[in-house]
């Protein structure tokens, strides 16, 4: 028995701030003083706040030390875990008060945050099966062995109105169900860990800090729909995951919880992992089952579906991992517990992991109906150097972007979609006044064209030309009719294309025409980038009133494009002038400008 | 695992380990005086016991052990306070891990305060 736990975040996230070193010179300090069979050191999964990392929480008292550095752990073992002084100085600064320190419930980004797929995560080490059964792991799949027929397990999931957290949002008890009608002597459960929206990670960080809720909603799973084997598709650019993933599907089996015979209701059920290279159409269902069976990743047409003939040709279900996160706990607490949170048609929590100009860089799980402007201005702590915000983009590659106007829309699949954008995964990308749409949807333009498949043409073909068109409005060479020949390349390639990838790589341009056309014809008619991002129609300049002669610009120039002498203005030499910035950075009065 | 009681046992056995990790700070809070003077005394073992105890007779969800610096009655140490939500503070003085483990089972678990060792009954001048 230990008098304090103190939980070190091992997330992808924590580990590339350095709380491997940490963990290490926290357990050797705690050795040297003593301590270490009064105090526990335990490496959980994500906490959210990946922004602070190196994370570190000690209880009972619920401390919350961010950034934490190796030089500070002598100091807080001496002076915390010893003495009891929590050392406030190395506290997360939100959590700290006048009056004292408050609790990490309390602060902005936790306080309007509802933690059901991820509420392990943080809290638990993942590497340790019972901690997962001490906060009520395996006890719906016991519950559902036991006492509830495949049936019932389908109705409890149709009632929650649980929709897929991967993108689609089709409803799960629905998928579920049909695949449960399809009769085969052999049916898979499969678990799409294949993450590739850039930016989104809450399906890494539930893989990393809670694997046993994902391995015990398969087996519930399996029980449903009757499949014997559970495959979990992931990406093998996730280390930590595998690995957690890993040992905890080999404790599920040393404990019984996968096998034969599970909890004595003469139901078989095994899992394996199955690794993916990374490319990004993999996350498409059908491409996905198809690298299982252990070819090219490539989708095929639908249907059939996957629900009527799957994996190796058999009825398959395939979810998403935060999907099946929140089955546990909807099995627990039943099917109006989860149905009372959120919107109309959405029901329940969304993982989103907030990224680009926002202070909490980070994951959040929020009800759905929560608005973007709670999202941002409220958990995530605004927007840095009082920015101003221009759009948010939601979906990935898939998705679009959000404008200022629809700021106070409450966020769910079907308001997503009105407004031109998607749920997806959960993404969030925050712009500011400083991005260009015309760059943004150019970004993701990249993207598809990079990750298309090849295999069918508007997908293949069409993505390249649409790029090319969006390089031409960058670089100013662009005319207006080149808009409407992008838009018309848009609604073929939506309307032809074969698998979800292609349908969906328009959305990005789509939307910004939308909201942002102005900028597009900025971009054609006067030949300017109005935020100053496209370097093909910019032009760095010297304000003589300002420029005080100190040469410093001509010095870091790294390719002598200014000239000028001492204690007089200087010049910048367009011809020469790569455009990099590094004059502007450096001038100490202010006196380079672009436009 | 082959029966729900199984799981059960595991259950109840981490339960209070982790349910340390609570959010809750509405729980009673008995904190030990660990200064160098608590210290010197003896706090360590005291504490130690309390969360224990706390741990194994699976109060962690309503109770929190704690350390605190001086109070600044050093001859008295180890001190422990008993703060529970709405009630005054109970203080135990010249404490040591039996009398600690009567704390518990009296007054934390049983409600009624100790009397004996409190700084109030006992005998001071």
């Amino acid at each position: 028995m230990y008098r304090s736990h103190v939980l070190v975040c091992g997330g992808t996230g924590c580990t590339s701030s350095g709380s491997q070193q940490i963990m290490e010179a926290l357990t050797a300090e705690l050795e040297k003083k003593g301590l270490q069979n009064e105090i526990s050191v335990v490496q959980t999964g994500c906490h959210g706040l990946c922004a602070l990392g190196p994370i570190m929480i000690v209880y009972p008292d619920a401390s919350f030390y961010s950034m934490v550095k190796v030089e500070d752990i002598p100091e807080i073992v001496e002076e915390h875990l010893l003495k009891g002084r929590v050392v406030t100085r190395l506290l997360y600064q939100e959590t700290v008060t006048s009056s004292g320190v408050k609790a990490l419930i309390d602060t902005d980004f936790y306080k309007k945050q509802h933690r059901i797929a991820l509420r392990n995560c943080g809290v638990i080490n993942p590497e340790v099966i019972e901690e997962y059964i001490g906060t009520g792991g395996y006890q719906a799949l016991g519950t559902v062995l036991t006492e509830m027929a495949p049936d019932d397990v389908i109705q409890v999931l149709l009632d929650s109105g649980l929709r897929g957290r991967g993108g689609g949002g089709f409803p799960t008890g629905l998928k579920w169900k049909l695949a449960r009608q399809n009769d085969a002597d052999q049916k898979y459960v499969c678990c799409n860990a294949d993450e590739g929206d850039p930016g989104a990670f809450m399906d890494r960080s539930v893989l990393e800090g809670d694997p046993h809720a994902l391995i015990e909603a398969m087996i519930i799973a399996g029980y449903a729909i009757g499949a014997t084997q559970g495959y979990v598709y992931v990406r093998a650019e996730y280390p930590i995951a595998v690995d957690r993933l890993n040992i905890a599907i080999e404790q599920a089996r040393e404990f019984e919880l996968l096998g034969k015979d599970i909890f004595g209701s003469g139901f078989d059920f095994d899992l394996d992992i199955r690794l993916g290279a990374g490319a990004f159409v993999c996350g498409e269902e059908t491409a996905l089952m198809t690298s299982i069976e252990g070819h090219r990743g490539e989708p095929r047409p639908r249907p059939p579906f996957p629900a009527q003939k799957g994996l190796f040709g058999k009825p398959t279900i395939l979810n998403n991992v935060e999907t099946y996160a929140n089955i546990p706990q909807i099995i627990l607490n039943g099917a109006e517990w989860f149905a009372s949170m959120g919107t109309e048609k959405s029901k329940g929590t969304k993982v989103f992991a907030l990224g680009g100009k926002i202070n909490n860089t980070g994951l959040v799980e929020v009800p759905m109906g929560t608005t973007l402007r709670t999202v941002i201005d409220e958990i995530g702590g605004g927007i840095p150097n009082g920015k101003k915000f221009k759009a948010a983009q939601t979906g990935g590659p898939s998705g679009g972007c959000i404008p200022a106007e629809h700021f106070d829309i409450p966020i769910d699949y079907d308001n997503l979609i009105a407004i031109g954008s998607m749920m997806g995964s959960g993404g969030l990308i925050v712009m500011d006044e400083d991005d260009c749409m015309v760059d943004i949807a150019k970004f993701f333009l990249e993207f598809t064209v990079e990750e298309s498949c090849g295999k069918c043409t508007p997908c293949r073909v069409g993505t390249k030309r649409m790029l090319e068109i969006l390089e031409k409005v960058t670089k100013g060479n662009a005319v207006l009719e080149d808009l409407d020949k992008l838009e018309e390349l848009c609604y073929y390639i939506k309307n032809n294309s074969l698998c979800g990838l292609g349908q969906t790589a328009p959305n990005p341009v789509l939307s910004t025409l939308r909201y942002f056309r102005d900028e597009y014809e900025a971009h054609i008619k006067e030949k300017k980038c109005p935020s100053g991002v496209c370097k093909a129609l910019l032009s760095y300049h010297i304000d003589a009133g300002k420029c005080k002669g100190c040469t410093l610009c001509a010095r870091v120039c790294p390719n002598d494009a200014i000239s000028g002498s001492v204690k007089n203005p200087h010049v910048i030499d367009l011809d020469k002038c790569i455009k990099c910035g590094a004059c502007m950075d450096k001038c100490k009065f202010g006196a380079i400008y672009k436009q | 695992m082959k029966s729900l009681e199984e799981l059960k046992a595991i259950r109840e056995k981490m339960q209070g380990q982790v349910s340390l990790r609570g959010e809750d700070h509405d729980n009673t809070r008995v904190v030990v005086g660990m200064a160098t003077c608590g210290i010197a005394s003896g706090a360590r073992p005291v504490l130690n016991t309390l969360a224990t105890l706390v741990q194994e007779k699976g109060l962690t969800g309503k109770i929190a052990v704690t350390q605190t610096g001086c109070i600044g009655l050093c001859q008295y140490e180890p001190i422990v306070e008993v703060m529970e939500p709405g009630k005054t503070k109970v203080t135990y003085i010249k404490m040591n891990s039996e009398k600690a483990a009567e704390v518990v089972e009296r007054h934390l678990v049983g409600g009624h305060i100790v009397e004996a060792y409190t700084l109030s009954g006992a005998d001071i001048k």
